[in-house]
């Protein structure tokens, strides 16, 4: 249903962009017409194919990277006085350096292949991750902790088996802003420097106004996108299902 | 306070010494420059159910966690057992929300004091079983929280307490978001459940002090100090409909109702 929503939503669209092309007579190196976008989709498949899969790869490498990344420093922020005092307000400075400045050194760091852009791809989506985390890790029910303190529970286990769990639902939260977030990074990276990938691939039509071409690798990055975080998000809700009856229904 | 003698039918079922009695001498407690009590003292006598009833807000919670050990008596304040050794650490806590874990199984939210201990979970995980059969929710232990009714989630929580198997039994309001009948059902297997044991329950409903009580104590007061005892007759559960409960109950009303108005 929320599919079929959504297509008839895009649809309208495309079919306004065709209108609006053909009305005001725009050039095809301004604005291409949707059918041109299609012609240059079916004809350039394989180029698109074999960029879009490096790209994919970098993503998927890169947020799960940035996820356990991330729900590593919230777990050490919880468990030591010592890293919230020096390492937290690194952490939130860490989020004030625009991440575009620091691309060009990773990639004269790691190179113009894959690991520079899983690296900016973490870099850009561990911080949502750690933070939600580490807040859904302080807000445990004070009514669970005087219980566990009454069961003589060892600190270790109240965090691995209370805070952590009932800290999940914060825990998928984050995730699912890092699986939006987490193209942005991977083609952030490949305009910096690279040699493939979908990022790439706009660069280069843009600049030889290939502005069909552009477009099409646009609409397959945009599914793979929105594919990404379909997907993650029902694996979310499958694996906290006891959380499902506290979350609103979507649509 | 008469020091009450303990009776055959009030030692644990298991084979444990009784439980003894709770002392609490000189408690100061204050919330932001708020006195709650000054100087408290209370005696809640050993393998015995005392029910603590007044208005709210007076500091009953605040006494109970105190006993807990979860607040600190205050300077020169001190809470003991009749044994001498502290009782922090060995009290069961029971709330008015069940407090369980959506995560957990019914099984797993009644041994979810062995996981937190590291014990071993398969002993405690049979152990959990027969008492949720003893709280009657056999065939439901492997259900979630959500998948379970108030009265049963409450079931679950009366069976956690008792998993702990501690000589004292600290309960706040546990039946007070219950529909009546099954509040009724409820009191009646717990002061069954909890018989031996030394039960400090803190309530708002005077009859249910005078059902499951041994002895009922009226807080009052800022600072609070306790009433004199009243002792129910005969052993709890006793019947709501018994006339003798019936008149207690209009004499505790009427005390609660000053301990309002004073307040």
């Amino acid at each position: 249903m929320i599919a079929l929503r959504a297509f008839a939503t895009f649809a309208g669209l495309v079919v306004l962009w065709q209108i609006a092309v053909a009305a005001f007579a725009l050039p095809p190196y301004m604005l291409p017409s949707p059918l041109r976008v299609a012609g240059t989709l079916w004809e350039r498949a394989d180029i698109l194919w074999e960029n879009a899969r490096y790209t994919a790869i970098e993503i998927v490498i890169g947020l799960v990277l940035g996820v356990a990344f991330g729900a590593s420093c919230a777990l050490t922020l919880m468990a030591s006085r010592l890293a919230r005092r020096w390492l937290l307000p690194v952490l939130l400075a860490s989020q004030a350096v625009p991440t575009f400045a620091i691309a060009p050194l990773l990639v004269l760091w790691f190179g113009y292949g894959l690991a520079s852009k899983i690296v900016m791809t973490v870099i850009v989506i561990f911080f949502s991750v750690a933070s939600a985390f580490y807040d859904g890790l302080r807000r445990t029910d004070p009514a669970w902790l005087d219980l566990a303190q009454t069961m003589n529970a060892r600190p270790w286990r109240t965090l691995w088996f209370l805070r952590v769990p009932a800290a999940l639902p914060a825990l998928g939260t984050g995730i699912r802003v890092a699986a939006v977030f987490a193209p942005i990074g991977a083609v952030i990276g490949e305009w910096v420097g690279a040699s493939r990938g979908l990022g790439y691939l706009m660069l280069q039509a843009n600049a030889r106004m290939q502005v069909d071409v552009l477009f099409a690798a646009l609409l397959v990055l945009a599914v793979f996108a929105v594919a990404l975080y379909a997907l993650v998000d029902a694996g979310l809700r499958r694996a906290i299902s006891w959380d499902a009856d506290r979350l609103p229904p979507e649509h | 306070m008469s020091a009450s003698i303990p009776s055959a039918s009030a030692q644990r079922a298991t084979a444990a010494p009784p439980s003894p009695e709770i002392l609490v001498r000189a408690a100061s407690l204050s919330f932001g420059g708020d006195v709650l009590f000054d100087g408290l003292d209370a005696r809640f006598a050993g393998a015995r159910c005392t029910c603590l009833l007044g208005p709210s807000g007076v500091g009953k919670s605040s006494l109970l966690r105190l006993i807990a050990g979860l607040i600190a008596p205050g300077a020169g304040g001190e809470v003991a057992a009749g044994d001498g050794r502290p009782i922090a650490g060995r009290a069961a806590w029971m709330s008015q929300s069940d407090s369980l874990m959506p995560w957990l199984s019914a099984r797993g939210n009644v041994a979810v004091g062995a996981r937190l201990r590291g014990d071993g979970m398969r002993a405690a995980l049979a152990r959990a079983d027969e008492l949720l059969a003893r709280v009657g929710l056999k065939g439901r232990e492997a259900d979630r929280p959500a998948a379970l009714s108030g009265g049963m989630r409450q079931r679950v929580s009366l069976a956690r307490t008792l998993f702990e198997d501690r000589p004292f039994v600290l309960m706040d309001e546990p039946f007070s978001s219950l529909d009546a009948i099954t509040r009724l059902q409820l009191q009646e297997e717990a002061a069954r459940l909890l018989q031996g044991r030394t039960v400090v329950l803190v309530t708002h409903d005077p009859l249910e002090a005078l059902r499951i009580g041994h002895r009922v104590l009226v807080m009052a007061g800022r600072p609070a100090i306790l009433s004199a005892p009243i002792d129910p007759p005969g052993d709890p559960p006793r019947d709501p409909a018994d006339p003798r409960v019936l008149a207690l109950q209009g004499e505790l009303l009427h005390r609660l109702t000053q301990a309002k108005a004073a307040a």
